[in-house]
């Protein structure tokens, strides 16, 4: 596995862990402590699970096994799949702090441009690794 | 699998308006197939997949801990269950005495102790 796989992955196994211990607090504060302070975590947890853990864990796997290049580096250039990382990793905190402080929209909108750029360097990345066995380059 | 069609005939089934009449408890049962959906089939399949295809841990524990990934495919199955049972009784005001929090603990077990089993697994080759 790549560096930069291993880094995606294990960062996402990190919002894994964080993302389904607020959804356990969330389901069992149901019955326990069913406080406004439990309701905000919501958004907080659906970030963490679906931006941080779901979307990081498939561009880790993607880097990692989506068909490589004959000539040159074989993942090609690691500019702009390790921009994604780290904007992705500033994008999801920021959403996901903005949504905790209900009065902070400007974060939750910045964080959302940092994953949006991120996407996009991602897609620039990968789009030219999808293609058929066999292909030329 | 079988969470993911336990999804979708429940989807099919909030979607209609006479069986909704009839039986109050599909009205709220939104929450209980979105996790289905995501924690049930999206969560599970990659816990599968993962288990399946992560770089090897040793050549005599290729997948790490058998029984840790029991232990996460018995709790996750168990806890998705028990959301199922408990939260539509819930969230129409029933007593459910414990089942969401025993949910909540099974499913946390379920990801702890998968990220315990993936995480040695992630290395380069």
């Amino acid at each position: 596995m790549p560096r930069l796989s291993i880094w995606l992955v294990r960062t996402s196994l990190v919002h894994l862990t964080v993302g389904i211990t607020l959804g356990a607090v969330l389901l069992a504060g149901r019955e326990l402590a069913d406080g406004a302070w439990v309701v905000r975590l919501r958004p907080v947890h659906a970030e963490l699970l679906l931006f941080g853990w779901t979307v990081q864990l498939i561009m880790g796997v993607a880097y990692w096994i989506l068909p490589r290049f004959r000539a040159g580096r074989e993942r090609g250039g690691a500019l702009l799949p390790w921009a994604a990382y780290w904007l992705l990793n500033a994008g999801v905190p920021l959403v996901a702090a903005g949504k905790w402080l209900s009065g902070a929209p400007s974060l939750a909108l910045a964080g959302r441009l940092l994953e949006v750029l991120a996407a996009g360097a991602f897609v620039a990345h990968a789009l030219p690794r999808i293609k058929g066995f066999g292909s030329g380059t | 699998m079988i969470h993911l069609g336990g999804a979708l005939v429940l989807g099919v089934l909030v979607q209609v308006p006479a069986v909704v009449a009839s039986h109050p408890v599909i009205a709220v049962l939104f929450p209980t197939l979105l996790h289905l959906l995501v924690v049930g089939w999206i969560t599970q399949v990659i816990f599968g997949v993962a288990y399946w295809m992560f770089p090897r841990y040793s050549a005599q524990r290729p997948r790490g801990s058998e029984r840790l990934g029991w232990i996460t495919f018995g709790s996750l199955n168990a806890g998705v269950l028990l959301r199922v049972v408990g939260e539509p009784r819930h969230a129409l005001g029933e007593a459910t005495a414990g089942v969401l929090v025993a949910s909540a603990l099974l499913q946390l077990l379920a990801g702890w102790t998968f990220v315990l089993n993936t995480w040695p697994r992630i290395r380069e080759r």
